[in-house]
């Protein structure tokens, strides 16, 4: 991408989550049940998708990887790793935030903030040992395999927090949804999806330009000579 | 000792099996991706036990060899000298394909070590830093782990260790062994092997004058056996007197002597 | 020379990972008080209600179990750093998933010897009762420590070659192992509670079915971890 279409691209992102905040602040009608609480959705949906849209591109990258590597795919797969942290972490804290008013607690344990969170701390776990690893060959493929790892996980954990949870009380999200608010979702999550290109993109070109510096090639000298067993 | 051949194996286009001939050379079949390719006997004689053509290795931002090629004829031995960091080590390391090289080919008695590295690594031993042995184990134990994954008799073990002047009844630990003890254990996975090349990383050193007039006896007895042998040492003197050949490596780069 | 099978290799590897547990079985026995203590910090940051304590004593079991492993794990490849073991038996060659399932199979092994030990001290300590047969805690326990002993393995192996290799172990496994640690919690707590509305079948489908997807990633990843 060349540098007019990247600031091009990141001025259309904060246009669509400019307009889209408006959208769902103040366009959108307030929620039947809990008031203009219900707004921070509009955000903590569309971070939660982002999230979990950053882990499958990870877990492409990882597979990916594997199967025939090159330093662009390792790169990829460490900004989705950041990035779906990021907007994961995002998608917590706002789910927090509206937890308080409305269950009365910062945190339940339903299963899909459960999983959210476990994903999170996992590829907290993924980032450090790349942290850690300082060759990068090394650290490329156990990354690759951790990835991997992670992701074929989160299907189990999810289905056995929501087992573990089910013994106890349900909590129950009933929607039945007003289509304006279906709109502003639909734009907020458009935002999120620009914002996260913009981050991916930017991301991925500091990893690609750090593995690059990692493993220059020096120039091969004009006189190696072949050394024959005589 | 008589040297290992390749497994033999059938060829798909003409159930050839592979043998070793009389002369020591052999005719084979050899899998190149995932055809099957018969070798006559002709080509087979002419491969060089050893032949690397321009390898490269890079650890992160370092490159340990550039663009290294050699050859070395069956039987015969080199001398690897270098300065510490030339890449001596990771030459030996590529060549028993414990790493793979960053560019480059590899190949070893006609197999290339990219695409068959288990059946490589079947005729190749190495004696590096690293002993490859269980401090908690036995020097016998140690040596009954590698003949049953060699698919060798017990006794082969005890014969190995006695070779090397170790008793098998000693079971005290490895961790209590000296440096001279080690170094002879780890010569007697080699011996237990009986690998058709050899590749000694530094051997002499830690080393007293009887352990390395012992050490030398027993790389003349691989010599006249067959076994092809590279020695990277800093002892030019001893290396010089045990080899036929020398190639020097500076900063990863080979510089015929 | 022909080689031995996938099955072979890992029986003569397999012994030799019982056999080097059994040289270290000081560093076993201290593993062992290691968990009593564990339990023991459980009773006194959690008590002294006992009867609070009993309800979660298949949870504690595990926590026990799972800390224990991260010292096991870490101890397992240790031992094959200190002379560079496994790329020697990489250049056997042998492989390299027989590498995996041995070291797997003797961890797996360990954990639940250490857990079976554990159960009596549970009965004394918490007072708890075996409601429903003691064979179907053996067997759980087993499934628990296969469960820990397939990703701690490859984990294991990854971190040994890693800096700050002691954090980082429990960092990449606990957060994988959780749905594990569920299942086989929530099962414990039911024969220790009795099991009114059979839910212990469906807990054991989870744990197997976590061990059958772990245990084929490793098989089918080891190779790439440690080859170089």
């Amino acid at each position: 991408m060349s540098k007019p279409v990247r600031i091009g691209f990141v001025l259309f992102a904060i246009a669509l989550l400019v307009s889209g905040a408006w959208i769902g602040l103040a366009w959108a009608p307030p929620d039947r049940e809990m008031g203009h609480v219900q707004r921070i959705m509009y955000m903590h949906v569309p971070a939660a998708w982002m999230a979990l849209l950053s882990a499958t591109m990870n877990f492409g990258a990882c597979v990916s990887y594997l199967w025939k590597a090159s330093w662009k795919k390792d790169a990829f797969a460490e900004a989705t790793a950041e990035v779906g942290l990021l907007f994961g972490t995002i998608a917590i804290l706002l789910g927090a935030i509206w937890g308080r008013p409305t269950w009365g607690v910062y945190w339940a344990w339903d299963p899909r903030l459960t999983t959210m969170a476990i994903l999170l701390v996992a590829y907290a776990g993924y980032l450090a040992l790349r942290r850690f690893v300082d060759d990068p060959d090394r650290r490329a493929v156990w990354s690759a395999v951790v990835g991997i790892i992670i992701a074929v996980d989160v299907p189990v954990v999810y289905f056995s927090v929501k087992w573990w949870k089910s013994l106890h009380q349900v909590q129950s999200t009933p929607r039945t949804v007003d289509p304006q608010m279906v709109i502003a979702l639909r734009w907020n999550a458009f935002a999120f999806l620009a914002v996260l290109i913009v981050f991916l993109v930017t991301r991925y070109r500091i990893a690609l330009a750090a593995r690059m510096r990692e493993t220059t090639v020096p120039d091969a000298p004009a006189g190696a000579r072949e050394a024959v067993a005589s | 000792m008589e040297i290992r051949g390749p497994e033999p194996i059938g060829c798909k286009n003409c159930r050839t099996t592979g043998s070793l001939g009389a002369n020591g050379t052999w005719a084979a079949c050899v899998s190149r991706r995932f055809r099957t390719v018969h070798l006559s006997s002709n080509d087979v004689e002419l491969a060089p036990a050893l032949h690397l053509h321009e390898v490269s290795k890079r650890y992160g931002a370092r490159w340990a060899l550039v663009r290294v090629s050699l050859t070395v004829r069956r039987g015969t031995a080199l001398l690897l000298t270098g300065h510490n960091g030339s890449g001596k080590t990771t030459l030996l390391r590529v060549l028993a394909t414990a790493v793979r090289p960053s560019s480059g080919k590899v190949e070893i008695l006609g197999l290339d070590a990219a695409l068959e590295p288990e059946r490589v690594r079947a005729q190749v031993g190495l004696l590096s830093h690293a002993h490859y042995v269980y401090e908690d184990l036995s020097g016998l134990e140690n040596l009954l782990v590698l003949a049953r994954l060699l698919r060798e008799p017990g006794s082969a073990a005890t014969e190995a260790l006695e070779r090397l002047g170790l008793s098998p009844k000693d079971d005290r630990p490895v961790r209590t062994y000296s440096a001279g003890m080690r170094r002879r254990l780890a010569l007697a996975r080699l011996f237990l092997k009986r690998p058709a090349v050899a590749l000694l990383d530094e051997p002499f050193v830690e080393l007293d004058p009887t352990g390395v007039a012992e050490l030398e006896a027993r790389i003349r007895e691989l010599r006249s056996a067959g076994t092809t042998l590279v020695l990277a040492t800093h002892h030019i003197e001893q290396g010089l007197q045990l080899c036929t050949d020398r190639l020097h490596l500076e900063q990863g780069r080979s510089i015929a002597a | 020379m022909r080689r031995p099978g996938l099955l072979a290799s890992t029986w003569v590897l397999f012994r030799k990972d019982l056999l080097l547990e059994w040289r270290s079985r000081a560093r076993v026995n201290a593993l062992l008080f290691f968990s009593l203590a564990t339990l023991l910090l459980f009773s006194f940051a959690l008590g002294p209600d006992t009867a609070l304590l009993r309800r979660n004593a298949g949870g504690y079991l595990w926590l026990a179990l799972l800390l224990a492993s991260v010292l096991a794990l870490g101890e397992s490849f240790r031992v094959e750093r200190e002379n560079a073991t496994l790329e020697g038996l990489r250049l056997v060659p042998v492989n390299a998933r027989a590498i995996f399932l041995a070291k797997a199979v003797a961890n797996a092994v360990l954990l639940a010897g250490l857990g079976g030990l554990l159960v009596p001290v549970l009965v004394a300590l918490l007072d708890v009762r075996i409601v429903l047969p003691v064979g179907q805690l053996l067997g759980l326990i087993l499934l628990g420590c296969l469960a820990i002993a397939a990703p701690g393995t490859l984990y294991g192996a990854i971190a040994s070659h890693a800096r700050a290799r002691d954090v980082l172990l429990p960092l990449l496994l606990f957060p994988i192992l959780i749905p594990a640690l569920v299942a086989a919690a929530k099962g414990t707590a039911l024969v220790f509670e009795g099991d009114p509305m059979g839910q212990f079948p469906s807990w054991v489908a989870l744990l197997t079915s976590f061990d059958l997807i772990y245990w084929g990633l490793g098989v089918l990843l080891f190779p790439r971890v440690v080859e170089e």
